[in-house]
């Protein structure tokens, strides 16, 4: 255990700090029949208390700031967050917007950037099996 | 039973049925993908995902009622668990078989339903809370037709005059189905279809995961267990599994193969046990893993008239049939 508990059994929790919805459609492309994550072990779950992995998209609004600063608390360790998108990775297109705080590395520390707009459901999944990497050191360390 | 033998007897049960619980685990996910076009997990992901929970930081919520919250995985794990030890396995009775009945079973059975829903509530969460609600309401509605299944085949059996009543070795060693009418065929199958039907419901498996409803209330029950408890959680699911197929192979289809095969001594338990197993796995696949693809979820005021007047007026129908049947062919 330890060491390599987190590389074929990943627990995501998907997070939408003001997406358009295109990065959220790809994540839910990578668990169709065609990509199919569920082979690597990777799961999405339904509440951050089950998550390792944290999938963040979208720029972070401000309603949104207070509920994904919560949400990466409410993660237990070790865990690690994977920014989906161009808008969170930089704000994109929404980077003037009076709504928006910034990028999701503003307000949360930030592991993985799977840029793209929307990224393909692939990079997606590299991107969280990159961030397997990260877990797998905390967890070294204890 | 000397106490030695109960003792190393029930921990091979416990062990046993842990890890075979896990295994089924693996092959029901591996068949659901497979059925839905995909590749699926390897068999041994039930391993690997307990072994990462356990890995996990474990949080407490503030708002929790911490005994509660802690008491409620360790409950769940340990009377599911304790089922095992009261269920004959094929060619082997029961290591408890001497202490407890088919009755206590049906109790223990309900004891991590109970216990999830009271660790929902301990859990100080709304969504939890409204999980935890739903799961009482849904035991609520599928005990009736169960304990009349159960109660079906043991009253038809008391009258034939094979006893103890309730004991279910009793049960197992003469099955129903040979000794009734025609009439009580249909009633014992019609009692078996009930009880498929009250498995994915007494397991919370699609379409009757309510209480869990990940895409509606995040988990429900579940929502504020991490680590630790999550993986107590797991286990306690995956050895349930276990013993409600197991419950349904031992009512309904306690047959073994040995005989048939003119097998004797140690090869007939080996053959016995390992087609018990089969019969147990092919229980999960149709009750579980084939209903859970094929069908979505139901809301909770469906399964609760569902339960209530639909499968309670079939399962009455059964039994009235095997009661009739008793009065023609005594
Ligand atoms: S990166 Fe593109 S697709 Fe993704 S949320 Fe932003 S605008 Fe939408």
């Amino acid at each position: 255990m330890g060491l390599s508990s987190f590389k074929r059994a990943l627990w995501v929790f998907h997070v939408a700090t003001g997406s358009c919805n295109g990065c959220d459609i790809e994540i839910v492309a990578a668990l169709t029949p065609r990509y199919d994550v569920e082979r690597f072990g990777i799961k999405l779950v339904g509440t951050p208390r089950h998550a390792d992995v944290l999938l963040v998209t979208g720029p972070v609004t401000r309603p949104m700031l207070e509920r994904l600063k919560r949400v990466y608390e409410q993660t237990p360790d070790p865990k690690a967050v994977v920014v989906v998108g161009g808008c969170g990775s930089t704000s994109g297109v929404f980077y003037d917007s009076y709504n928006v705080v910034g990028p999701v590395d503003e307000v949360i520390p930030v592991d993985v950037y799977v840029p793209g707009c929307p990224p393909r459901p692939e990079a997606i999944v590299h991107g969280v099996v990159t961030a397997v990497a990260k877990l797998e050191k905390v967890a070294e360390r204890g | 039973m000397s106490g030695l033998q109960i003792l190393w007897q029930g921990a091979a049960v416990l062990v046993g049925g842990g890890l075979l619980g896990l295994v089924y685990k693996g092959f029901d996910r591996k068949l659901a993908a497979r059925m839905q076009a995909r590749i699926g997990p390897p068999l041994r992901q039930p391993f690997l995902d307990l072994g990462k929970l356990l890995v996990k930081e474990t949080v407490v919520p503030k708002d929790a009622v911490a005994w509660l919250f802690r008491a409620m995985p360790f409950l769940a794990v340990a009377a599911s668990f304790t089922v095992l030890l009261y269920l004959p396995w094929g060619p082997f009775p029961a290591v408890l078989g001497g202490y407890g009945d088919a009755i206590l079973v049906l109790y223990l059975l309900a004891v991590p339903a109970v216990a999830m829903a009271l660790g929902g509530f301990a859990s100080g969460s709304p969504l939890a809370t409204v999980g935890a609600q739903r799961e009482i309401v849904m035991l609520m509605s599928y005990e009736f037709p169960l304990a009349v299944a159960v109660i079906g085949v043991v009253w038809r059996l008391s009258t034939l005059g094979v006893g103890p009543a309730f004991s279910l070795e009793a049960i197992a060693a003469s099955p129903l189905w040979a000794q009734v009418g025609p009439l009580g065929v249909i009633g014992l199958a019609i009692l078996a279809a009930c009880l498929l039907v009250v498995t994915p419901a007494e397991l919370s498996k699609i379409p009757f995961d309510i209480p869990e409803a990940e895409t509606e209330i995040a988990g429900g029950l579940m929502v504020e267990y991490s680590g630790t408890y999550l993986a107590l959680f797991y286990l306690a699911d995956a050895a349930k599994t276990i013993a409600m197929a197991a419950l349904v192979v031992i009512l309904f289809a306690p047959y073994g193969i040995a005989g048939l095969l003119g097998l004797k001594g140690a090869g007939a338990q080996a053959v016995d046990l390992l087609f018990h197993l089969v019969k147990i796995f092919i229980v999960m696949f149709a009750a579980v893993t084939t209903v859970r693809v094929a069908m979505a979820r139901l809301k909770i005021d469906q399964v609760a008239r569902g339960f209530w007047l639909q499968i309670t007026a079939v399962a009455v129908a059964g039994l009235i049939l095997i009661v009739l049947d008793r009065m023609v062919v005594g």
